[in-house]
């Protein structure tokens, strides 16, 4: 394994307008290295793990995946995203493709697959989410839980070096959390790099190598499961802590 | 009379079997209330009224065949003369175009129609229309100009009737259709030189009347030329309706593509696809979906403004009526003449009409389809 991080941030700054959503923020992500990002709404997780992979532009500072840096030609930030893949909080399936033509899509026009490898892949890909039987069907007729594992599928399709999920489980019924959340687990065990925006602390604690705290467009803490939740080192992580865990 | 208002909630086609059936279904639909009683009323009064007449004018009295108008004008204001129909039609529906090869225009129509009817099926909506439609029209452009063993050449100024109607609509909107896609993505494209250009012609194309554009084209475009080129007439009308139809499908497709969330935009960018990938299979496919109902109505509403080419000299189908009516044994005939013109518009906006009622239907129980 190379000692070279597969996504490292310095001084990464990010402002909308007025206002500076993320503030010279430093992280570095080795190759198979699992991080839970979480933090109050509003202080910066989504525009950090957004700039990763381009779909924000940063003002400042460097960002480099997997070697390359992300600078403002367009060819290398599409070549980037082929190797990062991106789970949405709300899926974003393609809800006029089928879940098969949705996972052979990128696969197909940017890997420029053969398309009997292509779906073989796919159908591999969902028996690993657990839903093989709904290949055929839209995104539509599928169930929240059930659309985010095919976005999950849909995401490793393109054979991604690393994995950014924001909130991936935040607009599921209760119920659905847990089908999602083994399959992440699941894919942590394999070794993919894992970016995770989440408050599911359960989660942070089983798989997270670092648990990264934001507040205020600031990383505040960065530390292992038991360290971060065990003896939080400022006062924001411990209000933060007793918020989401206290009720 | 007191009519007691029953309460019939289900009105049409929910009452129950039986001989009282069809006494409720007037009673709740055409006699719920006074004021609909009345206008009921008042609805056949005018039938009654009007349509007899018009058919002893149109059909009972009519005049369907005659050697020439004399039997006509014998029978002035009884009935119909539809023999003038029946004598100019070929005139009407082909123009000048020679007489003995009357057959190529037909044939040419058939197979616009044919192209159009092709493009309806929701089954053959994938690329192989592409070639289909380039096939089709390199066919009718050898059948109409002809200059190939067997196919006298006939130049485009004799062309005329119902196929340059045609023609005009159906290369109008073929140019018109993907110009329209790339002003609307020029719009909202966001790079401010592109996306000036775009509103630029949009709102300049859409802030004059088609007429006025037709004579910038047929009267303007030449002096901006130079001397040597020049375009003929029909191929100026043509631009300027294709520049016409341009602009208003681009404001149809651009509230298509305003409907498209921007997590879709990103679901596609997150997966590397470039932006012609992006736009071409994830975005356009649901954008224009979107916007059938309107399109259509666009569609319907350009085949019927190619009539105002006559006004530049054009012979389309409206001025191949005019101009048979200027014959000295036929003018008077204007009624049957226009009306006949009236009914082929009708039948192609109504079928148009027709077809995009149903694709909406359709679409929607297969968007039913996919949501549970
Ligand atoms: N496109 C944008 N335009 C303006 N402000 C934005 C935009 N995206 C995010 N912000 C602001 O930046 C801050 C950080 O947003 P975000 O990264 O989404 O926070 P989080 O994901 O931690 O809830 C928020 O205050 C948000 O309102
Ligand atoms: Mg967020």
């Amino acid at each position: 394994m190379s000692a070279r991080p597969m996504i490292e941030l310095r001084k990464v700054s990010k402002r909308f307008g007025d206002f500076q959503a993320l503030k010279a923020i430093d992280l570095e992500v080795a190759p198979g290295e699992k991080i839970v990002v979480c933090g109050p709404s509003g202080s910066g997780k989504s525009t950090m793990i957004r700039i990763v992979n381009g779909l924000e532009r940063h003002d400042s500072g460097t960002v480099v995946v997997d070697g390359i840096e992300l600078r403002d030609d367009l060819r290398e930030i599409e070549a980037i995203r082929a190797e990062v893949g991106m789970v949405f909080q709300s899926f974003n399936l393609f809800p006029h493709l089928t879940v098969l033509q949705n996972l052979t899509l990128a696969p197909l026009w940017v890997r420029k697959m053969p398309r009997r490898q292509a779906e073989a892949l796919a159908m591999e890909l969902l028996e690993r989410v657990k839903i093989p039987e709904q290949a055929g069907k839209y995104p539509g007729q599928l169930s929240g839980g059930q659309q985010q594992r095919v976005a999950i599928a849909r995401a490793l399709a393109m054979r991604p070096k690393a994995m950014l999920f924001d909130e991936p489980t935040s607009a599921l019924d209760p119920e659905m959390i847990k089908e999602v959340l083994d399959v992440m687990v699941e894919l942590a065990r394999e070794g993919m790099t894992m970016v995770v925006v989440t408050h599911e602390m359960g989660f942070a604690r089983t798989v997270a190598d670092r648990v990264v705290f934001m507040d205020q467009g600031e990383i505040v803490e960065a530390a292992p499961p038991q360290e971060f939740f065990g003896a939080p080192q400022t006062d924001r992580a411990r209000l933060f802590l007793s918020q989401i865990l206290g009720h | 009379m007191s009519a007691p208002v029953h309460p019939v909630v289900n009105a049409a086609g929910s009452a129950p079997a039986g001989g009282a059936a069809p006494l409720r279904w007037l009673r709740a639909n055409l006699f719920a209330s006074w004021p609909n009683a009345l206008l009921t009323l008042a609805a056949l009064w005018l039938l009654w009224r009007a349509l007899p007449p018009f058919v002893d004018w149109a059909f009972l009295d009519a005049i369907w065949t005659a050697p020439d108008s004399k039997a006509c004008r014998a029978a002035a204001g009884e009935g119909a003369c539809w023999a003038f129909v029946a004598e100019k039609h070929r005139f009407i529906l082909f123009g000048t175009y020679p007489y003995e090869e009357h057959w190529r225009p037909a044939v040419a129509c058939v197979i616009l129609v044919g192209l159009w009817a092709a493009s309806g099926l929701r089954r053959l909506w994938n690329w192989r229309l592409v070639p289909l439609w380039a096939a089709g029209l390199a066919a009718v452009g050898v059948l109409m100009w002809g200059g190939v063993p067997g196919l006298p050449y006939v130049e485009n100024e004799r062309w005329g009737g119902l196929i340059l109607t045609l023609l005009l609509t159906t290369f109008g909107l073929a140019i018109a259709f993907p110009l329209a896609i790339l002003l609307a993505l020029g719009r909202r494209s966001g790079m401010p030189v592109i996306q000036g250009l775009c509103v630029g012609f949009i709102e300049l194309v859409r802030g004059v009347p088609l007429i006025s554009l037709l004579f910038m084209a047929s009267v303007m475009l030449p002096l901006f030329l130079p001397e040597r080129v020049t375009i003929d007439k029909l191929l100026r009308a043509q631009i300027a309706m294709i520049l016409f139809a341009a602009a208003y499908l681009a404001e149809v497709v651009r509230g298509g593509l305003q409907a498209i969330p921007r997590g879709q935009y990103e679901a596609a960018d997150a997966l590397g696809l470039s932006f012609w990938e992006k736009t071409l299979l994830v975005v356009l496919p649901q954008a224009l979906r979107i916007s059938i109902p309107p399109l259509v109505n666009t569609f319907i509403g350009f085949f019927k403004d190619t009539s105002l080419v006559l006004i530049i000299g054009l012979f389309d189908l409206l001025s191949t009526v005019k101009v048979s009516l200027t014959e000295p044994a036929w003018t008077g005939f204007g009624v049957e003449a226009y009306l006949f013109a009236a009914l082929v518009y009708f039948v192609f906006c109504f079928a148009m009409s027709r077809y995009s009622q149903s694709l909406e239907r359709e679409l929607a129980r297969a968007d039913a389809g996919r949501r549970r």
